[in-house]
Parts: C-alpha cells; sequence; structure tokens
C-alpha cells in the first residue's frame, strides 16, 4: 500500500507522540511503526530518525538487531513456527520442514505475491503444548505434520 | 469507582468486595493463557457467552476469563464455582453439554473429569487433582480465579495487604532488612539476594533511582513469567511499588518481551486500573509517595535477557551488554542506580510482607529459600507450570508430578536452567532443586525451564540445538562468544554429519573453556554448558557419532536411513504422505519400496504408519 510523504510523515508523528517522543522506546516505536507499515522501510527509518532525533546508524542498527523487525515487505499472513526447546524436543523442526515445502519458501522469506511470510520464533511460552505454529496471531498448539497443510490453506 | 487515598478506604472497599462476593453463585472460570489459546479456549469462551444467553441464564452464571492455573497439558481448562468442580480439555463441542448438564442441572460430566493415572479414578473439585496438591502453589494459588483485567479478583485474595503494610509504617530499611531476612534470591538465574541488591541500590548515590521488572523470559521452554504476568500482573506490581518504596525510586519500567502480546496487554490494564485506584502513580494510597510503572517491548533477542543488554534496550539502543565491574545497582538504566529483578522476584515480595521473612525462610533449603515455579515440558506426561519448594528432587518433580515419560519411554535426561544450564542424567534425578546442587552438577537453575528428554532424543543433536540456538541469539561484541559459538556450531554439525572425530570432542572442551574465561557476559560463558554437561553425562553418545558414525537416538539425519519392513501391507498411507514421492507401491499385500536416494529423512512415513513397519536404522 502506496503511502505519500506526507501521510507518512503525519502517521510517524501520531506514533511518536503515542510514545511520548522518548527515544528510549525506540524498540516500541519501531514496533507500532511495522504494525502500521507492514515493515520498516528507508523512507520509515529515515524519518524516525529525523523526527525522534537519533542518529540514522542507530535507529538502523536497532532496526537489525532485533528479529522482529523486517526491511522488506512481508506477506499479508504471517506464519510463524517456534523453535524452542520444548517444541524442539516434541519434533518442529519437521513440522518447519514440512511448512517450508508446502509454502516453497524459508525462514525469512514472503512469496512473490506476498501472501505470506515466514519466520521462527525462539518461543512464544506455549511450551507445554509444542511444536506450535501461529498463523496471523492466532495459535495452534500440538502441531502434527498432517495438519500443517489444512492450516496453512487458508493462506494460499 | 473511587480513588483509594487511604489504607482505611483500601480495606473498607476489599470488605466490601469480599462481602458482595456471592460464594454460592455460579461461576465458570475459564483459563485464557496462552497455552490454552494455542488450544482453543477462545472458541470455548464464545461458546459459552452463547450458550449461557441461549439458556437465559445470564443472572444466574458468570463467566471469569482467568490467568494460567499451569496444567496446560489438559488445556482447555475449567473450573466451576462454587462446587470447585474441575474439568479439562475442554472443547467447544463440550459447551452445550457443561451448561445444560452441570449448571443447570448441576451433575458432573465424567469424560470431561481428570482421571488419576495410577487408579482411573475420576476427580471432581480442583483442589484434589494431584497435579496441584502435590505442589506448593503460594505464587499460583489462585491463578484459576482471578481475572486478570479485575483488580477486584486480586483485592478478594488479599493483594495490596501487604503494600498497606509497608506504607502503613515499615521503614524503607525495615523493608529491606525483611527481603533479606528472608533469604530470597533472584529467580531469573542469577540467584542474587534480592535484599541485598535492594540495599546497594538503596544506597547508592543520587536521587534518582529506577526499578525495573525483567520480563524478558527468553530462555526456551520457560514461560513461568508469562502466566505471572498474564495471570496476575497486579502481584508484580505491588511487589514492584514495595520496591520502589525500599529503594526510594519514583519510576519503574516492565520491559516485556515482544513474543508476549498478552502479557502486555494484561500488564498495561493492570497499570491503568491501579493508578486509578490510587494504588500506583502519584501519593499512594494517600501516603505522599509516587511511583509510575512504563511497559516497554523487546523486539525478538534473547540476550535483552541480561541486565545490561535490557537497560540499553530501554535507552532505545542496540541490546548489547556490557562488563558487570560496573554494578548496574550504582549505574545502571540511564546511568542511574538500577534495581533490575525478574517477575517472580517481584511476585514473591507480597508474600514475604504479609507472611514474615521467618516464615518464607521455613521453606526450601538452607540455600535456597521459599518455592520456585519451574515449566516442565518435553518429554513427560503432565507438562505445565510446577510450583514446588526449594529442595524437593528432580525425580519428585519429573516422576510424581510430572507423571514420567509418556508412551512407556525410557526417562534419558532433564535439561534446566535454559541455554546458559545443562543436562542432568537419570543417575542424579535424587539431586535437590536448589541453586547450588544444580550448579555443582553442571548446570544451573536458570530461570526454571525444566525439558524431560527420552531416548528418542540425541544428546549430541540437542548439544547443537543449543549452541545453534545461541549463535543466533549472540550480540556479537565480544569475540569469544561471537567467534567461538560458530566454531563449536561448525564442529558439532561435523559430527552431527558423520564427519566427527575424537579431536573434536577435545576441541569442543578446550574452546568451551576460553568461551567460560573470557565472554563479556553471560550469554558467552554460560554457552559451553550444555555441551560440556553432554559430553559429562553422555559420552558413549558422542563416541558412536565420532568412532562409529552411528546415531544411537536415530535421530541425526545424515546417520540414519528409514527403512520399510515386512509388516508393511501396503495400505499406501505412507505413500501419500512422503512429499519427494520416494515410497512407490510394489502390489497387493506386497511391503512398498523407498528409494532411498530420493528420501528426505523427513520421517513423514514414520509418524503415518500405523503398523509399525517403518523401521529406523
Amino acid at each position: 500500500m502506496k503511502v505519500s510523504q506526507r501521510q507518512l510523515k503525519a502517521k510517524i508523528k501520531s506514533i511518536l507522540n503515542r510514545n511520548n517522543n522518548d527515544r528510549g522506546m525506540l524498540v516500541s516505536i519501531l514496533q507500532d511503526t511495522q504494525a502500521e507499515f507492514g515493515y520498516l522501510s528507508r523512507d520509515v527509518i529515515t524519518e524516525i530518525s529525523i523526527s525522534l532525533d537519533v542518529p540514522l546508524s542507530q535507529v538502523y542498527g536497532v532496526a537489525t538487531f532485533f528479529k522482529a523487525f523486517s526491511l522488506v515487505p512481508r506477506g499479508r499472513h504471517q506464519i510463524q513456527v517456534c523453535l524452542g526447546t520444548a517444541c524442539h524436543v516434541r519434533g518442529a523442526e519437521k513440522i518447519l520442514d514440512t511448512v517450508e515445502r508446502e509454502l516453497k519458501i524459508k525462514p525469512g522469506e514472503s512469496d512473490p505475491d506476498l501472501n505470506f511470510s515466514l519466520e521462527t520464533v525462539n518461543c512464544v511460552g506455549a511450551c507445554a503444548l509444542g511444536p506450535i505454529v501461529i498463523v496471523d496471531g492466532k495459535y495452534s498448539g500440538e502441531m502434527k505434520i498432517e495438519a500443517v497443510k489444512p492450516l496453512l490453506d487458508g493462506c494460499k | 469507582m473511587k480513588r483509594l487515598s487511604s489504607i482505611t478506604e483500601l480495606e473498607t472497599f476489599r470488605e466490601s468486595i469480599i462481602k458482595n462476593y456471592d460464594q454460592k453463585k455460579l461461576v465458570v472460570n475459564i483459563c485464557g493463557g496462552t497455552g490454552c489459546l494455542a488450544l482453543g479456549c477462545s472458541d470455548v469462551i464464545k461458546a459459552f457467552t452463547e450458550e449461557i444467553a441461549n439458556n437465559k441464564l445470564e443472572e444466574k452464571v458468570d463467566i471469569r476469563v482467568s490467568g494460567c492455573p499451569g496444567f496446560c497439558e489438559r488445556g482447555t481448562i475449567l473450573t466451576i464455582e462454587p462446587q470447585n468442580i474441575f474439568y479439562q480439555r475442554v472443547k467447544r463441542k463440550d459447551v452445550a453439554e457443561v451448561v445444560t448438564k452441570t449448571l443447570v442441572e448441576g451433575q458432573v460430566i465424567d469424560r470431561l473429569l481428570y482421571a488419576d493415572p495410577a487408579t482411573g479414578k475420576r476427580i471432581v473439585r480442583e483442589a484434589e487433582v494431584p497435579f496441584y496438591t502435590k505442589q506448593k502453589r503460594l505464587l499460583l494459588a489462585h491463578s484459576s480465579q482471578i481475572d486478570p483485567e479485575s483488580i477486584e479478583d486480586y483485592l478478594r485474595f488479599g493483594g495490596y495487604a501487604a503494600l498497606a503494610k509497608v506504607i502503613n509504617g515499615m521503614k524503607p530499611e525495615q523493608v529491606i532488612d525483611e527481603v533479606k531476612a528472608s533469604g530470597l534470591r533472584g529467580r531469573g538465574g542469577g540467584g542474587f539476594p534480592t535484599g541485598r541488591k535492594w540495599e546497594t541500590t538503596r544506597h547508592a548515590e543520587g536521587e534518582i533511582k529506577y526499578v525495573i521488572c525483567n520480563c524478558d523470559e527468553g530462555d526456551p521452554g520457560a514461560f513461568m513469567d508469562r502466566s505471572l504476568m498474564e495471570g496476575n500482573p497486579h502481584s508484580v506490581l505491588e511487589g514492584m511499588v514495595i520496591g520502589a518504596y525500599a529503594i526510594g525510586s519514583h519510576e519503574g519500567y516492565i520491559y516485556i518481551r515482544n513474543e508476549y502480546p498478552l502479557a502486555v496487554k494484561n500488564a498495561a490494564t493492570a497499570i491503568k486500573v491501579a493508578e486509578e485506584h490510587g494504588l500506583l502513580g502519584n501519593n499512594i494510597l494517600g501516603s505522599g509517595f509516587d511511583f509510575r510503572i512504563k511497559i516497554s517491548r523487546g523486539g525478538g533477542a534473547f540476550v535483552c535477557g541480561e541486565s545490561t543488554a535490557l537497560m540499553a534496550s530501554l535507552e532505545g539502543k542496540v541490546g548489547e551488554p556490557r562488563a558487570k565491574y560496573i554494578h548496574t545497582s550504582e549505574k545502571g538504566l540511564w546511568d542511574k542506580p538500577s534495581n533490575l529483578n525478574n517477575v517472580e522476584t517481584w511476585a514473591n515480595i507480597p508474600l514475604i510482607i504479609n507472611n514474615g521473612a521467618k516464615w518464607f525462610a521455613g521453606i526450601g533449603t538452607v540455600g535456597s529459600k521459599g518455592t520456585k515455579i519451574f515449566s516442565l515440558v518435553g518429554k513427560v506426561r503432565n507438562t505445565g507450570l510446577v510450583e514446588v519448594p526449594m529442595g524437593i528432587t528432580l525425580g519428585e518433580i519429573i516422576f510424581n508430578i510430572g507423571g514420567g515419560i509418556p508412551g512407556n519411554k525410557k526417562f534419558k535426561a532433564v535439561q534446566t536452567g535454559g541455554p546458559s544450564g545443562g543436562f542432568i542424567p537419570e543417575k542424579l534425578l535424587d539431586l535437590q532443586v536448589d541453586f547450588d546442587e544444580l550448579t555443582r552438577v553442571g548446570s544451573m537453575m536458570g530461570s526454571g525451564a525444566m525439558i524431560v528428554m527420552d531416548e528418542n532424543n540425541c544428546m549430541v543433536d540437542m548439544a547443537k540445538y543449543f549452541i545453534n540456538f545461541l549463535l543466533g541469539e549472540s550480540c556479537g561484541k565480544c569475540l569469544p562468544c561471537r567467534e567461538g559459538l560458530k566454531q563449536m556450531h561448525h564442529i558439532l554439525t561435523r559430527i552431527t554429519d558423520g564427519k566427527g572425530t575424537l579431536a573434536d570432542t577435545e576441541l569442543l572442551e578446550s574452546l568451551a573453556r576460553t568461551m567460560l574465561d573470557t565472554s563479556l557476559c553471560g550469554l558467552g560463558y554460560s554457552a559451553p554448558n550444555p555441551v560440556l554437561t553432554s559430553l559429562r553425562y553422555f559420552r558413549d553418545e558422542w563416541l558412536a557419532h565420532v568412532n562409529e558414525k552411528r546415531c544411537p537416538a536415530k535421530v541425526c539425519k545424515a546417520l540414519i536411513t528409514y527403512n520399510i519392513t515386512e509388516k508393511c501391507p501396503n495400505c499406501g498411507l505412507c505413500v501419500k504422505a512422503c512429499p519427494e514421492k520416494a515410497i512407490t507401491p510394489q502390489g497387493k499385500k506386497k511391503p512398498v519400496l523407498l528409494d532411498q536416494k530420493k528420501c528426505i529423512k523427513c520421517g513423514s512415513c514414520y509418524d503415518v504408519c500405523k503398523l509399525d513397519a517403518v523401521l529406523v536404522k
């Protein structure tokens, strides 16, 4: 979704205000920004740097340090596979392999039409019910290999 | 809704809540924690709302969405008041029956009751479920009956009485003495004496001091903090206000990891509601003491659970740790004295103040007081959260409370302490759970993740898993960790690919010693622990990998093959399941043929075969 430079500035201003223009809240600001724009583009990172008066290298550094952020456009559907220890012990790797085969992409990638993006997470705290797959914020526990395709069919 | 501006008003309010609570009214408590969310509890909640409306029972029945009581393996969990009926594995399709049979007719539904695995007997009341009765639930005592969005529930169970006691006449030094005397040690993994940390921060120079709650809970397999923050956020807030009062701080932060959206939401609600009631913010309970809390979210970095990295992140910087010879209690966030404690540590404070240091010190061992919540996960029957007194043995947790290993498999190891901890073998199951005991055997308490492994887990693969995890999470600042982990990963991959040698294991040990001595922070110097304990207690598996190129647990893909045996009657399930179309039927009643060249060892055929006809060699 293309936004004009004016709209971009306005949205970022609103996000910064919500976070009290506090440079200590940079991580939260970037999260709100990613939620708004889908990903952190160069324009957006530059605008935050200027408005918050934080060096561009610092904003860029934080944006690339934390796993939650994407500097490339992401798909409409977010698929996350947990690879925490408890999930690993219960076969999460095989679930991930199956998801990769179904979607034909690897973690960190999106399909060419930007329908879906895949990422791995290092523990979402539902460890007793691993393996866990999250599709657009909806958790599915005790995943089995056979259950992967039906779960993902909704995204294709 | 009146702001409470004195302790008397608080107590009057509490009394009115208790008095007006209809003990006889039907209440359906449904667990709304992340675990049950993964099992469909939102559908169950919705169904109850609909069915209760359809049956015109809105006046007679309340629905309460509670926090996580911890018996995750049995989710979605319901507890029905006033009878204290405990229903487990509840699905949407069961709801109509619960409403008509239990709520209206007062009868229990057998199939939804928990059955004691030893006797087969069905247990009706939550208070009698062995998983709970064998625990010592102090922090989790009322988790199934507290709606985290309601302060009334917390007050009904005595919430904020500790804060009132402190503000009503305890001097800050007295509070610190009480916490010191309790023997409470940090529950985040460091195990540092809490009272001493508070005292150092109090005495540090400077007017501005910060109080921080570490809810980054990055250890995979750990979700105690998630459960507390989601389910009973007020218990954490109360602890923080007391701590701030004792230390002389007026500004606090709760740093919650990005992967816990429900915890963020519930903490934010709790802060707002506590402020509205005058229990947080300016002039708390009319005492003149101010303390505000802000929530900050993590961005998906395990290293930000380390206190100096967390504080860097709070300053809007990259989460890189710094050397700890400058204590954060003297120069922490924004270079000001900062007291950082874990969620569970904070939640213990109201209990200590209410019941006294002597009471707390009476629980546990000489070196480790109080209870600890563990997340018991992996290859164990009763997965979930267990709160037990320090000093209980690992075997008691895993077998008595945990119900042992499912599928009649053999116990192999338990991993404690997350990626900084180590593996503990069967011969040490009598080990008492205690900070110092766990460290003595090469592991550590850590945050409380307790991951059980059975005969089907490969201890070399598990060591590689942890190194791989830490490699991705290393901040990269110091060479020993950055390069050490990379090299360890290369070596471990060689070994699991069947190209390792005995010299590789010696190299791993040597690398481990260097990382231990020279890494900048805990991530680096504890990273070798899983590898070292795996080598120490499971050497024969390593030797099989390097000398025989064999994986005894049949996990390492490069060292195994999948084979179809004579048992196969050609049912065709595996043919369909195979993603590489490597399996072809050979005719009626003849075993199918698996083309090894096409096989990617995904295990789909093994998982789907109901006749044990797939053999892994």
